[in-house]
């Protein structure tokens, strides 16, 4: 461990406004940033849905104020094919890249893991700075898209070659797919220096007795993740450097010859179009895993402190997340079985997929058998906690189909691909960002959240999203193709009732989120103050200030003399002991055979 | 509230499989000669990944009802075998499931993708670009005419880019909008993308591949029921790619060779 007080010898309050709120150098500040960012384009990603819905089973609909928006896309208010996939690739770019990396890593990291390894800050408090403002402004360039020539691109997030590298090929893909390709590289700038910072600060930075296997299961996630984005997004970096030049450079990377479009032939040469996807997948396929990892580290940091009791074993946990970074580098071209690549190396890549199921298996079974015999504890972060735990089974269970070569022949470009995703990925994280918001909000804005209304918003949000997201499934199942602007095609005029079905409760479960925005703003200024520890949790961020000060411990370095999660056993306290506590108390016993 | 959560997620698990177990949306019925051993493989995955979700979800109910606002004395309990037995249920229950699906799967696979098109099976080319496939017959002379992409020209009609008048091969090729094979028939599929990434995909045949632009990729099946199919563009190709569609017709030898004269008599 080093001497962290030399370090921080130089570390001044902040004075005046712009210090304080705007560029300012305080990790909580930062982390608070990301969370407005990611809450900003989540409420755009979010309408991008409902119109996306409404459009395929309502095409006639007029919806008001989208003219004024975009007059060639919705002209009247009713949206183009073309519009509808610019729509598509903006709402699935801004939930990948802006909320799902933002808001459970950059967000909650930020904010909470120098206080739960007992530290004043992160490692570079000004490259920690200047990484959500490269986001930001990445950001604001991708939002651009929107008003710009004939809109954002429509060659979906995952911007496949060569419909992405040549400007000619649909409205939208000039100005906009260079805005596009320009703003994610500007994020990977952003994410490689939130990256380093993590790693560093995890690493260096650590309170007396904080060995690495005492840190809360959330900080071992959050160091992972960054791990695992250091060398992702150093990939997709040079991807999109590699796209902007094909497109505006006169260069082929990505484009082979003899392409004709709109009966002119193409002037490039030399290029691969499965290049672009493997470098796009090297890169997607880590990412689902920095999108999921953070949610599965706050989860469980939550789970354990509702169920009263140290999850069957700590370090099943850490080895597991570890296995999954790991493999996480080797599956990438399952998502590229029937893509035309070499068949081989289907099966190949099919293995390590298939084996990415244990890892998960056994969070999910430590989760599931921690809770037996516990004491858990309802509330609105508990229950999105445990609906994580549901959401994420259902989603990797149909992962099960999509792993095996043989079934993505029938199921590769279908709606079951997008359910997958949608429940494992997007929904579980989106539970884990609830969750930790509900869990957080006191420690962050030092006011309850009103609770009642949280367990609202999780019923809604939990019967609402099934209700979305398993109809995906069957309409998979039944061959429905996905990124149709409509449904056309003689053998999916009997599922539009299904989509009909899918629409109503998108709009009722995104009318639900409503309370949410409702409680956080509300409470923000208007809760009831909160305690230094609501919960009677044992990590470091409930031993200090609800908010905590600028320098998290107020000068004093905190000494850890307990694993993290001590909890279901007589300390002065309660059912619990800190992990800052002196108590010489016997703790539990966590299974010796794993530890 | 926790038991209440408990009966939601157990009507949910229920609710969620009733559509698998009565069988109301499902792939079309098989009419090829390698999609069955797809079908089983489904099959199979279905049954085992039903187990585990159900099992999963109603065990997650069934403890979230029985150990939720307990009384303050209650002690807590460790789960039978603990860690130790989880984790080694899951390497091996798990392990075992997965790597069995996977290596069962791999002669689905290998018929459609590993093993080559035999050598009397009969070749038709499809070209797919922005926004429609079209087909090439290599007509009585069995070769197809090359590929000249500086005469690719839609708007007169000459979607292959033939030269007819300089290339012999070309002169008896037969291109179609629509893809008609005979029943029982090899069918040797030669795919070549015009413009952007494009996908072929026919529900019934069981067979899906990308167009690559630029790399040359093939397909072989051979379809067993005379009918008429609908092929539909997987591959986001542009704002046309919801439209993007043929159809197959298979017919019976005598009838494909009538529809084959009919085709050729239009060029």
């Amino acid at each position: 461990m080093h001497d962290v007080s030399a370090h921080f010898a130089h570390h001044t309050p902040p004075q005046g406004f712009i210090r304080k709120y705007i560029f300012s150098v305080d990790h909580k500040v930062i982390g608070k940033q990301y969370y407005g960012l990611g809450l900003f384009a989540v409420v755009v990603g979010m309408a991008l849905s409902w119109l996306m819905r409404i459009h395929l089973v309502w095409p006639n609909f007029a919806i008001p104020g989208l003219t004024w928006i975009s007059s060639a896309g919705a002209p009247g208010g009713i949206i183009t094919p073309e519009y509808y996939l610019q729509l598509m690739t903006m709402h699935g770019t801004l939930m990948v890249f802006f909320v799902l990396t933002n808001v459970p890593f950059a967000g909650f990291g930020n904010y909470f893991l120098p206080i739960q390894i007992g530290a004043d800050d992160m490692a570079f408090p000004r490259f920690n700075m200047a990484s959500f403002w490269v986001t930001f402004v990445g950001f604001c360039v991708l939002f651009a898209a929107f008003f710009v020539g004939d809109g954002p691109p429509l060659s979906g997030w995952t911007a496949y070659a060569p419909l992405s590298a040549m400007p000619g090929t649909g409205p939208g893909q000039a100005m906009g797919q260079t805005l596009w390709a320009i703003s994610i590289a500007i994020f990977c700038i952003g994410q490689l220096l939130g990256s380093l910072n993590f790693i560093t600060t995890t690493l260096d930075l650590r309170a007396k007795g904080m060995t690495l296997m005492r840190m809360p299961l959330c900080t071992w996630a959050w160091f992972i993740t960054s791990c695992i984005g250091l060398l992702a997004f150093a990939v997709l970096l040079p991807a999109c450097i590699l796209l902007i030049l094909d497109r505006v450079a006169g260069t082929s990377f990505f484009v082979p010859s003899n392409l004709v479009v709109s009966d002119q032939l193409v002037n490039h040469s030399g290029g691969s179009p499965l290049l672009w996807q493997h470098l796009f997948w090297f890169f997607g396929h880590p990412e689902v895993y920095i999108a999921i990892l953070p949610a599965v580290g706050i989860v469980s940091h939550i789970l354990v402190n509702s169920y009263r009791r140290p999850l069957l074993s700590h370090k099943a946990v850490i080895y597991c997340l570890m296995a999954i970074g790991f493999l996480s580098f080797m599956v990438w071209g399952h998502h590229m079985f029937v893509s035309g690549m070499n068949p081989f190396s289907a099966l190949v890549f099919s293995f390590p997929t298939l084996v990415i199921t244990i890892p998960f298996t056994v969070l999910t079974l430590i989760w599931i058998g921690s809770l037996y015999g516990s004491n858990l504890q309802i509330n609105s972060a508990s229950l999105f906690a445990l609906g994580f735990i549901s959401m994420l089974v259902t989603g990797g269970i149909s992962g099960f189909f999509l792993a095996q070569p043989s079934i993505d022949i029938y199921l590769h470009g279908t709606y079951f691909v997008v359910g997958h995703f949608h429940m494992v990925m997007g929904v579980a994280a989106i539970f884990g960002m609830f969750a930790g918001t509900y869990y957080w909000a006191p420690k962050m804005f030092g006011r309850m959240m009103n609770d009642t209304l949280g367990k609202i918003h999780f019923w809604g949000t939990f019967v609402g999203t099934y209700c979305i997201f398993m109809p995906f499934h069957y309409l998979g199942l039944a061959g429905n193709v996905r990124r149709y602007s409509a449904f056309v095609d003689d053998y999916l005029a009997p599922l539009i009732p299904v989509h009909k079905f899918i629409s109503i409760a998108a709009l009722c479960t995104g009318a639900v989120q409503l309370i949410f925005l409702c409680n956080l703003i509300y409470s923000r200024f208007k809760g009831a103050p909160a305690p230094v520890n609501p919960w009677n949790g044992t990590s470091l961020e409930w031993t200090v200030p609800s908010p905590p000060p600028w320098d998290n411990f107020g000068g004093r370095h905190p000494v850890v003399y307990h694993d993290p999660y001590q909890y279901g056993i007589e300390g002065s306290s309660g059912d619990y002991v800190m992990q800052d506590s002196p108590e010489q108390i016997p703790t539990v016993r966590e299974d010796k055979d794993l530890m | 509230m926790g038991k209440l959560v408990a009966v939601t997620l157990a009507l949910i698990t229920i609710a969620s499989a009733i559509p698998i177990v009565a069988h109301i949306w499902v792939p079309p019925a098989d009419i090829s000669t390698h999609g069955h051993l797809i079908d089983e493989q489904m099959s199979d995955t279905m049954a085992e990944a039903g187990v585990c979700f159900i099992a999963a979800q109603l065990i997650l109910a069934a403890f979230i009802w029985m150990f939720s606002n307990r009384k303050p004395g209650d002690k807590i309990k460790n789960f039978p075998g603990g860690a130790k037995g989880l984790v080694t249920a899951a390497f091996l229950l798990v392990g075992t499931e997965v790597l069995a699906l996977g290596f069962f799967g791999t002669k689905a696979w290998a018929d459609v993708f590993l093993i080559p098109a035999s050598a009397n099976s009969m070749p038709v080319q499809v070209q797919a670009g922005q926004f429609a496939f079209y087909f090439r017959y290599p007509g009585a002379d069995g070769k197809f005419g090359p590929i000249h992409p500086d005469k690719i020209n839609e708007a007169n009609q000459n979607i292959f880019g033939l030269d007819v008048d300089n290339d012999p091969d070309s002169k008896d090729d037969i291109v179609t909008a629509e893809m008609g094979v005979p029943m029982n028939k090899e069918i040797h599929l030669l795919m070549h993308a015009k413009d952007v990434g494009h996908s072929f995909y026919v529900r019934e045949l069981r067979i899906q591949q990308d167009f690559v632009p630029g790399l040359d990729l093939s397909l072989h099946f051979t379809a067993t029921k005379v009918g008429r199919y609908e092929i539909v563009c997987t591959q986001l190709c542009g704002l046309g790619h919801y439209n993007m569609k043929a159809y197959l017709n298979v017919m019976s030898q005598p009838d494909y060779d009538d529809w084959l004269k009919k085709q050729a008599s239009m060029q």
